[in-house]
């Protein structure tokens, strides 16, 4: 059985801070393996070992996504492979699932395509989705379970208001949320060995794609502005004293806006 | 995959409405987006479409019309009962090319967030995931969709200048359910669903219904939200006995919630839900962006923290600067006290 993980690199948004302006910094944050892409690396390592499995794993960013693929080959994963490009720059959901597709197709294809549900960065949950269609493969999306039976793969999937349990044939696409499993920390050993691995690196010419669906010009979407999030209208006024004469005023504050 | 050509074609604003059994979903998200929709369509003097999938839909449909869309597109077929991907991918694809509309916009629920992109992709056009804000662009007339992103740390807003249907999903709770009208008309069109459940490649095997969360954050009057700094020793404890004496709802961050002190149905912010209330308490809460996003549209907002710099400041009406560990007892007897 072969698995094709889809990871990608993400400033860990949770070290966010912001600068005396109230400015956003950006730089400086840790990059780490998205938490859901976690998720689904650790479940393509468990049916590795469960039925045997070639686990590949591929990223599309700039070179140092190498870190995170060298950090999944340490996991256990077995061939890791880089989308780098200038020309993949600025791609939105619909350029990168048509980017990681073409690599998937170039591999040769596979039997499971693992997904995070969405990354912790952008949080578009598009990706896994799109990918599917592109390549006309069933979708079994927000698995919290994943059992692979005979040329099926059954899911729990969590839809908010229900949960289901759905099969379908493979091959197929799989997004892997939070509870589906406690992702493993990189084998010591292995964490060694991952340095002597080679990294398959594809671009642009590597892939049977047309040029203009690629990057920022292959994308629908365009960015028009990134502003911080508007302030409540009304001035905060404070209420001082000791708690007891805070509270008091709070509550008379309350009672004459009928708030309570 | 369609071309970019000749968008002027396309006309009119879509909403892809939930339903579960037939009727409406509990949550209100598709009729949110329906009264929002209504807006755009008619700033841009165009028609308003309900596209709704299932089975056994008559009713439903009719009510649609009475709470805003000109049109109802209905797929009525036991196949359609159940949601599925590729099914409902399919047949609003196919809908979409024919009939060419400008804008479709899609709940930024599970199923929403399933669907929508991979109607986007097929059809070769922008999505805009989890938009708080829509508006229409005066001059180009076109839509303007405004998410958080990084995060959660920064909104930002997003065109889909060249490609049609221009397409957003639409997060729960940030817009209004428009009023029922039993005197509007419109038109209810049946689809011709050909679909077997034979084409159908995922089955569904087994559909179990969470039981229905005990409390409905979004609908509470008044929220009793926590943050770390009311996690300390007791505070937790007394928050509870403070949310009890107010009639409000207690909730929380999402690192109150991934400490185990709250379920995830009651999680406010980025990552989980968005609140109105009329009285939103806010102890112990910095004020990361992350959470702002889930109550910054909450009538009276009052805040508790120690820290007099903190962000949440900026969002509240009322502030007092303490330790929540000793003003909430203090607060708790004053409402007492104030009730007599």
């Amino acid at each position: 059985m072969k698995i094709i993980v889809c990871i990608k690199q993400v400033p860990d948004v949770t070290e966010v801070k912001w600068d005396e302006n109230g400015s956003l910094i950006r730089t400086g944050l840790p990059s780490i393996i998205n938490p859901n892409d976690q998720n689904a690396i650790e479940a393509a390592l468990v049916l590795k070992e469960e039925k045997g499995a070639e686990v590949t794993v591929i990223s599309m960013g700039p070179p140092q996504v190498e870190e995170a693929l060298r950090e999944a080959l340490a996991m256990g994963c077995d061939n890791a492979v880089l989308l780098t490009d200038r020309k993949f720059g600025g791609a939105d959901c619909w350029a990168t699932a048509y980017t990681l597709g073409l690599a998937v197709k170039k591999l040769g294809g596979c039997d499971l395509i693992f997904c995070g549900v969405e990354a912790m960065d952008g949080n578009t949950a598009q990706v896994g989705p799109e990918i599917a269609d592109f390549l006309d493969l069933p979708l079994l999306s927000y698995a919290e379970d994943i059992k692979v039976g005979d040329g099926t793969v059954t899911i729990h999937q969590n839809l908010g208001d229900v949960t289901r349990v759905i099969e379908g044939p493979m091959p197929a696409l799989v997004t892997c949320e939070k509870e589906l499993n406690e992702p493993r920390i990189p084998r010591m050993d292995l964490v060694f060995s991952c340095f002597d691995k080679e990294i398959m690196v594809m671009g642009i010419d590597d892939l049977e794609g047309e040029l203009a669906n690629f990057g920022l010009k292959g994308s629908p979407t365009r960015l028009r502005k990134v502003f911080s999030p508007k302030r409540a209208k009304a001035q905060v006024e404070f209420l001082e004293g000791t708690p007891k004469e805070s509270s008091q005023k709070l509550v008379e504050k309350l009672q004459e806006i009928n708030a309570i | 995959m369609t071309s970019t050509k000749d968008i002027s074609a396309h006309k009119g604003v879509w909403v892809f409405i939930e339903q579960f059994e037939g009727k409406l979903t509990q949550s209100t998200l598709s009729l949110e987006i329906l009264g929002e929709a209504r807006k755009l369509a008619d700033k841009l003097e165009t028609e308003l479409t309900a596209v709704l999938l299932g089975e056994n839909l008559a009713d439903t449909a009719a009510e649609l019309i009475q709470y805003g869309a000109d049109k109802v597109l209905v797929g009525d077929a036991p196949v359609l009962a159940n949601y599925r991907t590729e099914l409902y991918t399919d047949i609003i694809c196919k809908e979409a090319e024919e009939r060419k509309p400008d804008i479709l916009l899609v709940g930024a629920s599970a199923t929403g967030r399933d669907l929508a992109p991979r109607i986007s992709f097929r059809l070769h056009t922008g999505c805009t995931a989890d938009c708080t804000e829509l508006d229409i662009d005066d001059d180009k007339k076109i839509l303007v969709s405004t998410r958080p992103a990084f995060g959660g740390n920064v909104m930002a807003t997003i065109l889909c200048p060249d490609h049609r249907p221009q397409m957003s999903t639409v997060r729960e709770g940030v817009m209004d359910v428009p009023v029922k009208d039993a005197s509007r008309t419109g038109e209810i069109i049946i689809l011709d669903i050909t679909a077997k459940e034979e084409d159908a490649r995922v089955k569904i095997l087994e559909v179990k219904k969470h039981e229905a969360a005990s409390v409905n954050i979004q609908e509470a009057i008044r929220v009793v939200s926590a943050g770390m700094g009311a996690c300390t020793g007791e505070c937790f404890d007394s928050l509870k006995t403070l949310a009890k004496e107010l009639n409000a709802e207690i909730g929380g961050t999402r690192p109150v919630f991934e400490s185990g002190r709250i379920p995830h149905e009651v999680q406010i912010g980025q990552t989980g839900k968005t609140v109105r209330p009329e009285l939103y308490l806010a102890v112990g809460i910095s004020g990361t962006v992350q959470h702002t996003t889930g109550m910054s549209n909450s009538k009276t907002v009052v805040a508790i923290n120690k820290d007099p710099n903190a962000e949440i400041f900026k969002f509240a009406h009322y502030g007092i600067v303490g330790d929540a560990k000793a003003v909430v007892p203090e607060l708790i007897d004053q409402l007492k006290a104030a009730k007599g």
